[in-house]
């Protein structure tokens, strides 16, 4: 059993300070959705107020299409997993997954019988009887995903449940996050700061900022076709070029900045004659003899590289702010590179973007 | 042993030693065994002393079971005592919660010192107030008479009422300080994933926050016990003539009675019935010494 969460509207004020400002979105049932931003954007606001521990100060939190205003936390269809995972430490592992058959008065041979079922979905079940402080980190984390099941919850919220966890443990747990929110076909709803977790595990993406939802799409869809500068630069690494927008043609158009004209693809919102931004990913970006076969052609200067094993970050200095960066398959001619050296760039018009000058704000 | 001497030398490391010593021995261990050697010995005239008639002896002990009345007065101190602390914990423990769990932390503090402020009064003081207010013509029966609660005054002064009421105010402080360190410690998220798991209030306190400050409320109730058992301001002033505190009998017995023997025996009676307290809590509460040190 699933349900969809709609927020209709939804503000919420902390004095002065504004941390989410009139969202308006539908979670579908039985979908994966990640909110992503930075810390302080107010996605943690966000699940805050669709578990209850606070109201929004306007609009709708509504679930199943059931207004929730003036339900507790305690009496929603929806589990939180908490951050620091909140297990209770005074208790064995199977009573932390049982508590909530406890407060639902199931009788105690059942309870042990339910959470054993739940510690084997979590393949845990040799675990039940010890303490909390005797498990591993990833442990842990699946102690507190079976304690959320175990009140066969109808949206599951994850508050970067993630995060403290080491990178192969935390790459081997998205996938069995993933795994368990298509077997229980429960609607998740994940926050993180995290691109990768965002991007590999969900159906959908929210990119928030200074409590605005920028954009809501598929991962593809956030990574290739951002629709505001802040989206562009946060998720995924970019090259960015400011200038003014000459000619529009379409869907494309030609962009003057210091560094050259160049021709792209029109983003959302930009407007001919306006300032704006042009993006392009590293991985978009040619060097050397590939560069002279694409329409927008830079000549820049090589600064350094950075070996990642099968690729190969070049960073070169194209008279912009930051260094360009452009990212390769491992070649000894790119490590061969020298300080200084000429090394022509490019990019094609499809792979770059213009989006109206907006606000990069970022961690 | 070895850090003392290589940081303070032998002659300072003996003289520290020494101190501890004689400190330890003659202010705190000859003067308990001096009382215990008393507490087995008949309470003579000086001419028997050291004729046949002076013997150790169990009588001095066995006095309590032999006399109804101090008997009672004991099993009333037992039982007075323990229904304080408990009436203690009962005040205490919301007051603890609040101050640990939802005042901030500018709020907590102006309502610790709140709590300090009184007892930079003394005792004494302190409890003939309680005295004035609960008074047949005092203040208390006054307002409520006049909010028209009761129609003729009220005795509270009678039987031990009033000696529990001074107690609990005197002593909810001791309840407040070791339930509050203990609750401060524990992670607000576990108080909102029970509730996000469905828990009821009382079941959130119930299986996580009490458990949580057991060591806290350990503490607390065996300070309460041992202060309210060993306490002779009290119910010396608020008890009604009939309702007398068992270190009363043992002030007694020293001063009016001038029996130091019987008093000895008393009062390492009571310093039984203490301990047996003490390690009952422990047990009851499954709580270990290292726990208490926390």
């Amino acid at each position: 059993m699933s349900q969809e969460v709609a927020l209709e509207g939804v503000t919420r004020r902390f004095g002065e300070f504004t941390a989410v400002r009139n969202v308006d979105l539908t979670i579908r049932a039985g979908e994966f959705f990640s909110f992503l931003g930075p810390s302080g954007c107010g996605k943690t606001t966000i699940l805050r107020m669709i578990s209850g521990f606070i109201d929004p100060s306007e609009g709708v939190v509504r679930i199943g299409g059931k207004d929730m205003r003036g339900i507790g936390p305690n009496k929603r269809p929806t589990a939180l997993i908490f951050q620091n995972l909140a297990l209770f430490p005074l208790m064995p592992v199977w009573q932390n997954v049982a508590f909530g058959l406890e407060v639902r008065g199931v009788a105690k041979a059942e309870r042990r019988k339910r959470a054993e079922d739940l510690l084997g979905i979590v393949e845990l079940t040799e675990s039940a009887d010890k303490s909390v402080s005797q498990l591993s980190g990833g442990q842990r984390q699946r102690v507190a995903i079976a304690r959320a099941l175990a009140v066969a919850p109808q949206v599951m919220l994850l508050d970067e449940p993630l995060s403290a966890l080491d990178l192969k443990l935390r790459q081997h747990m998205r996938a069995e996050l993933r795994r368990i929110q298509q077997r229980t076909g429960v609607t998740f709803i994940y926050i993180t700061h995290d691109q990768g977790e965002a991007l590999t595990m969900s159906d959908r993406v929210g990119v928030m900022s200074q409590g605005v939802l920028q954009q809501i799409g598929a991962p593809l869809e956030i990574y290739n076709d951002p629709a505001t500068p802040f989206v562009a630069s946060f998720v995924g690494e970019a090259n960015v070029f400011t200038g003014r927008v000459a000619s529009a043609n379409g869907t494309m158009a030609q962009i003057e900045t210091e560094t050259g004209t160049f021709t792209a693809r029109m983003g959302r919102g930009a407007r001919s004659g306006e300032p704006a931004m042009l993006f392009v990913r590293p991985e978009h970006m040619r060097l050397g003899d590939a560069a002279a076969a694409a329409a927008n052609r830079i000549i820049a200067a090589f600064t350094h590289a950075e070996f990642e094993g099968n690729f190969v970050n070049v960073f070169s200095d194209g008279g912009l702010r930051k260094p360009m960066m452009a990212q390769a398959r491992s070649d000894a001619r790119l490590l061969g590179l020298t300080h200084g050296e000429t090394l022509p760039m490019g990019f094609d018009p499809a792979d770059a973007v213009i989006l109206p000058l907006g606000d990069l704000a970022r961690e | 042993m070895k850090q003392l001497l290589t940081r303070y030398g032998a002659t300072l490391t003996g003289a520290m030693i020494v101190a501890t010593f004689v400190w330890l021995v003659g202010m705190v261990i000859l003067p308990y065994l001096v009382m215990v050697d008393f507490s087995f010995r008949p309470n003579l005239l000086p001419v028997d002393i050291g004729t046949d008639k002076d013997h150790y002896t169990a009588d001095n002990y066995a006095t309590l079971f032999r006399n109804q009345i101090h008997f009672l007065v004991f099993l009333r101190t037992l039982w007075g005592s323990a229904l304080a602390t408990l009436l203690c914990l009962c005040v205490a423990y919301p007051v603890a919660y609040f101050l640990a769990m939802i005042a901030t932390p500018g709020q907590a503090a102006t309502f610790l010192l709140l709590l300090v402020i009184p007892f930079w009064i003394n005792e004494i003081l302190r409890t003939f107030a309680w005295f004035i207010i609960l008074a047949y013509n005092g203040p208390l029966n006054g307002v409520l008479r006049i909010i028209g609660v009761i129609s003729s005054p009220i005795r509270w002064i009678s039987g031990s009422g009033a000696v529990i009421a001074g107690m609990v105010y005197a002593y909810t402080v001791f309840m407040v300080f070791p339930v509050y360190n203990a609750i401060l410690s524990l992670d607000r998220n576990q108080v909102e994933a029970a509730r996000d798991l469905g828990a009821p209030l009382w079941r959130i306190h119930w299986r996580v926050v009490i458990p949580h400050a057991k060591p806290g409320i350990t503490v607390g109730c065996i300070l309460v016990f041992t202060a309210a058992a060993g306490s002779y301001i009290v119910p010396s002033i608020l008890a009604a003539p009939g309702t007398r505190w068992f270190t009363e009998i043992i002030y007694q017995w020293f001063y009016e009675g001038q029996n130091w023997q019987q008093g000895s025996a008393y009062a390492f009676l009571l310093l039984i019935l203490c301990l047996a307290f003490v390690l009952a809590m422990m047990r009851i509460f499954r709580v270990g010494l290292a726990d208490i040190a926390r």
